[in-house]
């Protein structure tokens, strides 16, 4: 007895010490450990906001524009009273200016020129609608407020350097003077870029809105919710409250799971060859981009219908059922309102996601230049995603924070939708 | 015409419902019915509408057939003599002129008359058809309304039979989820069926030489175009394994995190905040990994590159001086992004599943947090871990905006994150977009690689899942 004491006194010591020090080990282990997944997260959310932070830097300078006003003699020798929209405006405008600033140009005219492209081409149409409107202003000096062309307003919101070598940049050093000669006379000024929500795409940056890609989504997702809600709760109410437990209900089961995890560029090409090819429904129209989309928004809208089916609690079709209702007055009567909020977020939220996707889009045709709004469901249009794509691969630089900007308003948009989704579920969903 | 037709057919059942009611309370005053009125003027709604818009359906189903077949009987030898891709092409344009707009291709001196005529006959033949195919949806409201209308008894049961006809709705509801499968796998299937009579399956499969803008031109079908997939199957595999290197660490390291040591607080901010990261759009990961990440890499290998220049490394400094923005990593990292929310909820459920004394167990026996994690919680859910990894890589694999955007289009044979490789989904938007003829083996081939992507995505889902539900049942 006193030997094992004594014994467990002599081995306690290194015994002790061994085992402090494997605690320690242990407990920076630990420590080390816990460190890993708080990095984790931290990269994690420094992607996010590495993400968000660059769309918007990238594409803030898109909601502000730069317009010129200058004035334009509307000179009756060049201005055929007939067909007023033939005359050339912008070398008229361009010709003037150089003639007051004293600039003398060559035979080429190429001193015209290179003021000439400072300009949006809108321009002209603005002058070509002033005289067609008021003929009597012939003959006068009128003040015009016209858009720059994209590369002027780069320059002017700073994007454009002068440190960069002029072989490198679309402007000369000459046409960067007469710009900093413009803004010293006050004749620019900044002002919200209307011109991005009110108009159509364009080949054109300055001219380029996305209000016809805008409402191109909105109408295929029209067609989406008309066709994707009703069948997917149909079909999650028949498979939750009807299906009787066989094989064939089994199939449609595993067939809706893998169905979800289908890669939606695989819809597309079953967009193309069901709905273009065999149909022969009309190209990039929103009616079939929406069959499409709803196609693929149907298994996540069957999975989350049947969760809120399955979250009403039996007794409810106990009840009904007992009172003498049938099990379709039980379903529809009870089961099915009492669902309604967890259906509804869900139906919001698949189509916000719907609203993202690009790739099936690519396929059916929304990747071609699609100008102005459209206005109905078998006509081509665009799509916020399709035109944030076009937009991405145009060559102008101006349409690179065009692009971040349309991004902004898609991800307002889905933003929104979410929104609804979570003020729908905080104030009508009922806990049992 | 045919627009018209399904709203005309809905206004004819508001009728038949207004007038069922009106017919089943009349018939229905004197004695005690079995099924109410509304109930008996649903049921004439349904036949009325229902056989019509079967009619409806068929008919427009089989009109492209029915109007081939009327036209092609009458068809002019020089048409005939045409090779399969050139005659489909011949009618697609014979369409065209039909319909008032230009022919895509010029056709020589027979083909030319015979496109108007054929454009003409075809316009004639579809509007008579039009017109017999209103007839008889018209034919089938009418006789399936008065059929209705002939049954309101008082002791008919309507109930039944409406309630019989929401069932069968319902079920076709979910039918259509069956139905876009097979639909998915017809096209696929068809298509690529079509594709390889062109290019033999074993060079699609196997063939190292994708090059298929040669082919653009029909005469030479399958001679010069390559359609050896290898090169896109080794460009997805690649950026698949960068995106998981990603995606795998961060998202499981988050999970186990979020759900074994941070507090209730931190767990309400930082789930939404990953829900976001998950519910941007891939297009905007595309334009980020286009413009942002891809420029930032190649400055940054740049310039590793020029310090290496001229020193030990200097062939190593030259490849890495010339690296382009549209690298494999690029896309891959970017990917890898998109894919820690899809990891890290996945991994976070699987985690959770694990039954509580486990843990309470190892705790106990004196183990620290980490160590339970390591050597209990983690060999516990490995499957299901394993399972969720496979639908990550699954959905790599599928994704298409990223790689079509930040990948590039050169089918390179490597496995090199810093070259530019190609994947099969940003050849299919490739072969898909743009001026196109779709019959030629150029567009075909798309199909091909889409039957591919399908199957293997597929598979991975299924294994994945049963992985995983052979994971959960083992706890419940």
């Amino acid at each position: 007895m006193t030997d094992a004491a004594d014994m467990n006194a002599a081995a306690s010591t290194p015994m002790r010490d061994r085992l402090a020090a494997g605690l320690k080990r242990r407990h920076a282990r630990e420590a080390r450990f816990r460190w890993y997944g708080r990095l984790a997260i931290i990269a994690a959310l420094a992607f996010l906001a590495l993400l968000l932070g660059r769309i918007v830097s990238q594409g803030y300078h898109a909601f502000y524009t730069h317009t010129a006003a200058v004035p334009v003699y509307l000179d009756p020798a060049r201005i055929d009273r007939s067909y007023p929209a033939g005359t050339n405006f912008e070398q008229l405008t361009a010709e003037q200016l150089l003639a007051r600033w004293g600039v003398v140009d060559d035979a080429q005219g190429s001193k015209a020129k290179a003021m000439k492209s400072l300009f949006s081409s809108e321009l002209k149409f603005r002058l070509a609608e002033l005289v067609m409107k008021r003929p009597g202003l012939i003959g006068q000096t009128v003040p015009i407020t016209t858009p720059f062309s994209d590369d002027a307003d780069l320059y002017l919101k700073g994007e454009i350097s002068r440190d960069v070598p002029s072989d490198q940049r679309r402007l000369t050093d000459q046409q960067l003077d007469w710009l900093d000669r413009l803004k010293a006379e006050g004749a620019v000024s900044a002002r919200f870029n209307k011109a991005l929500f009110l108009n159509g795409d364009s080949t054109e940056p300055e001219l380029a809105g996305v209000l016809g890609a805008v409402v191109g989504s909105a109408l295929m997702l029209l067609v989406t919710a008309v066709i994707a809600i009703p069948l997917g709760v149909g079909a999650a109410v028949y498979l939750e409250e009807f299906a009787p437990r066989n094989r064939l209900s089994e199939l449609i089961e595993v067939n809706i799971n893998n169905l979800a995890a289908v890669p939606s560029i695989v819809y597309g090409l079953l967009g193309l060859a069901l709905f273009i090819n065999w149909m022969h429904l009309p190209r990039a129209s929103p009616l079939v981009g929406g069959l499409v989309l709803a196609l693929m928004a149907l298994p996540t809208l069957i999975i989350a219908t049947r969760s809120s089916l399955k979250a009403v609690p039996p007794s409810i079709r106990e009840a009904a059922l007992a009172m003498g209702a049938s099990r379709t007055q039980a379903v529809f009567g009870h089961v099915l309102p009492l669902a309604m909020p967890g259906v509804m977020t869900g139906a919001i939220i698949s189509m916000a996601h719907a609203l993202g996707e690009t790739a099936p889009l690519l396929l059916i045709g929304m990747i071609s230049f699609v100008p102005g709004v459209p206005m109905a469901i078998d006509q081509p249009a665009g799509a916020l995603p399709s035109l944030i794509y076009i937009w991405e691969n145009a060559s102008e630089r101006a349409f690179h924070e065009r692009t971040a900007a349309a991004i902004m308003v898609l991800l307002a948009f889905m933003i929104v939708m979410n929104m609804a989704a979570i003020i729908l579920r905080r104030r009508f969903e009922r806990r049992w | 015409m045919t627009w018209l037709l399904p709203l005309i057919l809905l206004l004819a059942g508001g009728l038949a419902y207004a007038g069922g009611l009106a017919l089943a309370r009349r018939r229905g005053r004197d004695q005690r019915s079995h099924s109410r009125p509304s109930q008996h003027a649903a049921l004439a709604l349904i036949w009325t509408v229902v056989p019509a818009l079967v009619v409806l359906v068929l008919g427009q189903i089989a009109m492209p057939t029915v109007t081939a077949g009327l036209i092609e009987a009458r068809e002019a030898p020089a048409v005939a003599e045409l090779e399969p891709f050139r005659r489909a092409a011949f009618y697609s344009d014979a369409r065209r002129v039909g319909a008032g707009e230009q022919a895509q291709q010029i056709w020589p001196a027979p083909l030319a008359q015979e496109l108007t005529t054929t454009g003409k006959r075809i316009v004639w033949v579809r509007d008579g058809l039009t017109l017999a195919l209103a007839a008889a949806v018209a034919a089938a409201a009418l006789l399936g309304g008065l059929f209705a209308f002939a049954r309101i008894r008082p002791g008919f049961r309507a109930r039944n039979k409406v309630e019989t006809w929401i069932a069968v709705a319902l079920f076709a509801c979910s039918a259509i989820a069956v139905l876009t499968t097979v639909g998915i796998i017809a096209s696929l299937v068809y298509d690529s069926w079509r594709f390889f009579q062109s290019v033999p399956i074993t060079e699609f499969l196997f063939g190292t030489k994708w090059s298929p803008q040669i082919a653009i031109r029909a005469d030479q079908v399958g001679s010069s175009g390559a359609f050896g997939a290898v090169p896109l199957f080794a460009g997805t595999l690649l950026i698949m394994l960068i995106a998981m290197i990603v995606a795998g660490p961060i998202g499981l390291f988050s999970a186990i995190y979020l759900s074994e040591y941070a507090g209730p607080k931190t767990r309400a901010t930082v789930k939404p905040l990953l829900e976001i990261l998950a519910g941007v759009p891939t297009v905007v990961y595309g334009f980020f990994a286009a413009l942002t990440v891809g420029p930032a890499l190649r400055v940054f290998f740049n310039t590793i590159g020029g310090w290496l220049i001229g020193g030990p490394l200097d062939g190593v400094g030259q490849y890495l001086a010339l690296v382009q923005n549209q690298m494999a990593l690029t896309a891959g990292a970017v990917m890898g992004i998109m894919l820690i929310p899809f990891v890290s909820s996945l991994s976070d459920d699987i985690i959770n599943a694990v039954p509580q004394s486990l843990r309470d167990g190892s705790l106990a026996m004196g183990a620290t947090k980490s160590e339970t994690i390591t050597r209990v919680l983690m060999p516990a859910a490995l499957p299901g871990v394993a399972g969720a990894f496979l639908l990550a890589v699954s959905r790599a694999i599928g994704e298409t905006m990223i790689v079509t955007m930040a990948a590039g289009l050169a089918a390179n044979l490597t496995l090199n994150p810093l070259d530019t490789v190609t994947t099969v989904t940003v050849q299919i938007v490739t072969l898909l977009t743009g001026d196109q003829e779709f019959n030629s083996p150029k567009t075909l081939a798309a199909f091909g690689l889409g039957l591919t992507l399908f199957l293997v995505t597929l598979s991975l889902n299924i294994v994945a899942q049963r992985i995983v539900a052979a994971y959960r049942e083992q706890y419940d």
